[in-house]
């Protein structure tokens, strides 16, 4: 364990590792953090454009797309999406982002950089099997990517791949590709399993003295509340997946009904991981939204204790709601009965937090910098999904929206306007520290500006073509009589839609520019309180020269007395008077 | 302990107590065993519901599967979790003979259920009984493959874990990874108790 890198900690930090160990096969918590970011990011692109295929499609049936000429005759004839390609796209969409974008964005990118840095470790306590979880990753989104090419194409069930239609290739003519899609979530979940064992084990044990569990950052405690969940919840779609793939290749039947076979079981074994996967989709930005407005605001974080609380209690309700996916299936309306009440009851500790969120912020001095307004982005869409999904959770209510295009509508508001402007304040957050660069303020507002617009005119007309009775997963509206009058609608999203994929260029440029002739960031841009703002940008290798001893909570903005408005936690708090705290 | 030794060492040193008093390496063990305690319940949920939920036509285990040759394999196994206990318990004494001789009594034990289960499943096939022949052949071959699967990679481990005891890497008090490799050895030995119960016998 100790043969590379023996550079002992001093006052220059020798540093005798080779490229390879130190770039490509590096166990260094902070250079994995990096890996991930930049693949993610390209998944996020992949996921982006499939997504911009769908649009094309609804806003223009039937017409050619764009460049759609390059592609084969059987997958997009004369250039028009074909209604098998376009359920692959759906659901390959669905796949990439969640799987590969934001699930790595938010746990691979910043679990990784943030956990050892924030508690004052020199590193993961399993450094080797932090490397493995993110080799096993290109495996896992290689085998993705090619199941887009193979013969008889890519997996057409939807990202949920619903048993019997993903079972067998009598249904959709599918057979490489749904196997390869197994294949691959099976290598992703072991990647996630050894990350997530890494992260519990960190923050269980590597704490530096003094930092105590309520001491912990929140983006702390979500990022091992969410590797909680990741070790409960995705070893059970391993198993369902694995069951998939064996009915697909050596004729088990455990899904098809004709021999006995549950197709209810797989939804029962996917929603009992995907209902926890939704949290594991969040908790994190919540986490990193916390950080930022705190920060922003320069104010302590308004009631530490019951956002801790909140959280976990999300993810304890998270394990017992399961059901209300499957209003539908024809279960019991008893059980129905109880799936809608837990599922409502995740309302309280949801607000708890929105009310702390801005609790926090009230009568703070709001420094509106580029992750405070992504920060405050997610707040504020956090809320609208969130309210949305109260529709949902009533079972009668969602008799009616179910599969329609306000569940597409209810998903963006909380994945892309919850956890991928989360994800953005995290980037620009972090960035000075992870790359020792500052991104360009002023197009990180623009990019802001421009993406928060686009992407409510993209999404919120959803809701409206869903209480319209627009289906979920539909090719071509306009061959129903009562979908036709809403085809503007579908003709504004994609124009919308579009435009927001072109803003994500700007993000791209800011980077790419950034990292090539940057302004070189100081130790502390944003006057921060965390541990990861004591060490040079980026850290060196072994992250701290000494282990730092933690004083008091990470949220200590503004103490009246202190002569800085910020007081960072391995500083001890200047003494007050009597009464004023 | 400097930090950057810290940074190569969940293996040792005074951080590996860490803050709840339990060593690193042990602690990490307990959270993947949870992840597979998860991932074997969904296989063994699936059985439930596969054989008590549906009426789909279920065999009487014993007519299909040989329950003596498979029950002498569980006391084998078991045995073989025995001398794990006892391979610990010469590592805590520092009794480097003992401890040797113990760790390749449960390479063999273990080598042996594993040998054993592939006889079981050759015989099986010659029978005709596959995976696919109905909702018993699926649950059956995919949980014992699984343990199965298990089983061997404990035992690839402990092949490797006795080659480093035979070069003396656990003397002197550094037990920390027999312990760890133990927790593995008896849970799958557990999850082979409640697969032989439910699979074979009721």
């Amino acid at each position: 364990m100790t043969a590379a890198g023996t550079a002992l900690p001093g006052h220059t930090h020798v540093d005798d590792r080779s490229f390879i160990r130190k770039y490509v096969f590096s166990t260094d918590h902070k250079i994995i953090g990096i890996q991930f970011l930049f693949l993610s990011l390209f998944f996020l692109l992949v996921g982006g454009l499939l997504a911009m295929g769908i649009r094309w499609q609804l806003g223009f049936p039937g017409q050619a797309m764009p460049l759609g000429g390059w592609l084969p005759e059987g997958v997009a004839p004369g250039g028009v999406v074909s209604p098998k390609t376009y359920i692959g796209l759906v659901t390959m969409h669905g796949t990439f982002m969640i799987f590969f974008a934001v699930m790595p964005l938010l746990v691979g990118v910043f679990a990784n950089y943030l956990i050892p840095l924030k508690i004052g470790a020199p590193d993961m306590a399993f450094p080797r099997l932090n490397m493995w979880s993110f080799w096993l990753m290109i495996p896992s989104g290689l085998l993705m990517l090619a199941s887009l090419f193979v013969l008889g194409g890519m997996s057409v069930a939807g990202w949920t791949v619903y048993a019997p239609l993903s079972n067998s290739p009598d249904y959709t003519g599918v057979h490489l590709g749904q196997q390869l899609w197994c294949l691959s979530i099976v290598i992703f979940g072991a990647s996630s399993l050894l990350g997530s064992v890494n992260y519990i084990t960190t923050v269980i044990n590597l704490r530096a003295p003094g930092m105590t569990w309520f001491r912990l950052p929140l983006s702390v405690w979500a990022l091992f509340i969410t590797a909680v969940l990741a070790i409960l919840a995705v070893p059970v779609l391993a198993g369902a997946v694995i069951m998939l793939f064996f009915d697909q290749t050596i004729g088990t039947h455990f899904y098809l009904p004709a021999a006995g076979g549950q197709p209810l079981m797989w939804q029962h074994l996917f929603w009992f991981f995907g209902h926890p996967e939704v949290y594991i989709l969040i908790l994190p930005a919540m986490g990193i939204a916390s950080d930022v407005i705190a920060n922003g605001a320069r104010k302590p974080i308004f009631g530490y204790t019951s956002m801790v609380w909140a959280m976990i209690g999300i993810a304890f309700l998270g394990f017992i709601v399961w059901g209300h996916h499957m209003f539908q299936s024809g279960m019991n309306p008893t059980l129905a009965s109880a799936f809608m009440v837990s599922t409502i009851v995740i309302a309280v500790p949801s607000a708890i937090k929105v009310f702390n969120w801005l609790g926090t912020m009230w009568r703070g001095s709001i420094h509106f910098t580029t992750p405070m307004l992504n920060a405050i982005a997610f707040v504020s869409m956090f809320i609208i999904g969130g309210l949305s999904g109260i529709f949902m959770a009533s079972t009668p209510v969602d008799m009616y929206i179910h599969g329609t295009y306000f569940i597409v509508a209810h998903i963006h508001y909380v994945l892309f306007g919850g956890s991928l402007f989360a994800i953005y304040a995290g980037i620009y957050f972090w960035f000075p520290k992870m790359f020792g660069k500052q991104l360009d303020e002023r197009l990180g507002k623009v990019h802001f500006a421009l993406t928060f617009v686009f992407y409510n005119l993209t999404f919120f007309p959803m809701h409206i073509l869903g209480l319209g009775g627009e289906m979920r997963r539909i090719y071509d509206p306009t061959v129903y009589d009562y979908l036709r009058p809403m085809q503007p609608i579908n003709v504004f999203i994609t124009v919308s839609a579009f435009l927001l994929f072109a803003s994500q260029l700007l993000m791209a440029w800011n980077i790419v520019r950034t990292l090539v002739r940057g302004k070189k960031a100081e130790i502390n841009p944003w006057h921060d309180c965390g541990l990861e703002w004591t060490v040079p940008s980026p850290p060196p290798h072994g992250n701290f020269e000494t282990t730092p001893t933690v004083y008091h909570g990470p949220y200590e903005f503004s103490v009246p007395g202190a002569a800085q408005d910020y007081i960072p936690v391995n500083q001890p708090l200047p003494a007050v008077p009597e009464g004023r705290r | 302990m400097t930090a950057h030794a810290m940074a190569h060492g969940a293996a040792g040193g005074e951080h590996a107590q860490g803050a709840v008093g339990v060593h690193t390496q042990k602690l990490g063990m307990w959270v993947f065993l949870v992840s597979e305690v998860m991932f074997f319940t969904a296989l063994i949920g699936s059985y439930i519901i596969l054989r008590w939920g549906t009426n789909a036509e279920w065999p009487e285990p014993r007519t299909v599967l040989a329950i003596p040759v498979t029950a002498l394999n569980t006391f084998i196994l078991i045995c073989s979790s025995v001398s794990m206990v006892k391979a610990y318990a010469a590592a805590v004494r520092d009794d480097q003979a003992g401890l040797k001789r113990w760790l390749l009594l449960t390479v063999l034990g273990g080598a042996t259920f594993v040998s054993v289960q592939a006889f079981e499943y050759h015989h099986l096939i010659e029978k005709g009984f596959l995976p696919s022949s109905g909702l018993f052949g699926a649950t059956f071959y995919t949980m014992t493959g699984f343990h199965g699967f298990h089983v061997t990679c404990g035992v690839l481990s402990m092949i490797w874990v006795t080659i480093r005891a035979f070069r003396g890497k656990y003397a002197g008090g550094r037990f920390q990874g027999i312990e760890t490799i133990g927790l593995y050895w008896h849970f799958v030995d557990l999850v082979w108790i409640i697969l032989f119960t439910i699979v074979y016998l009721i």
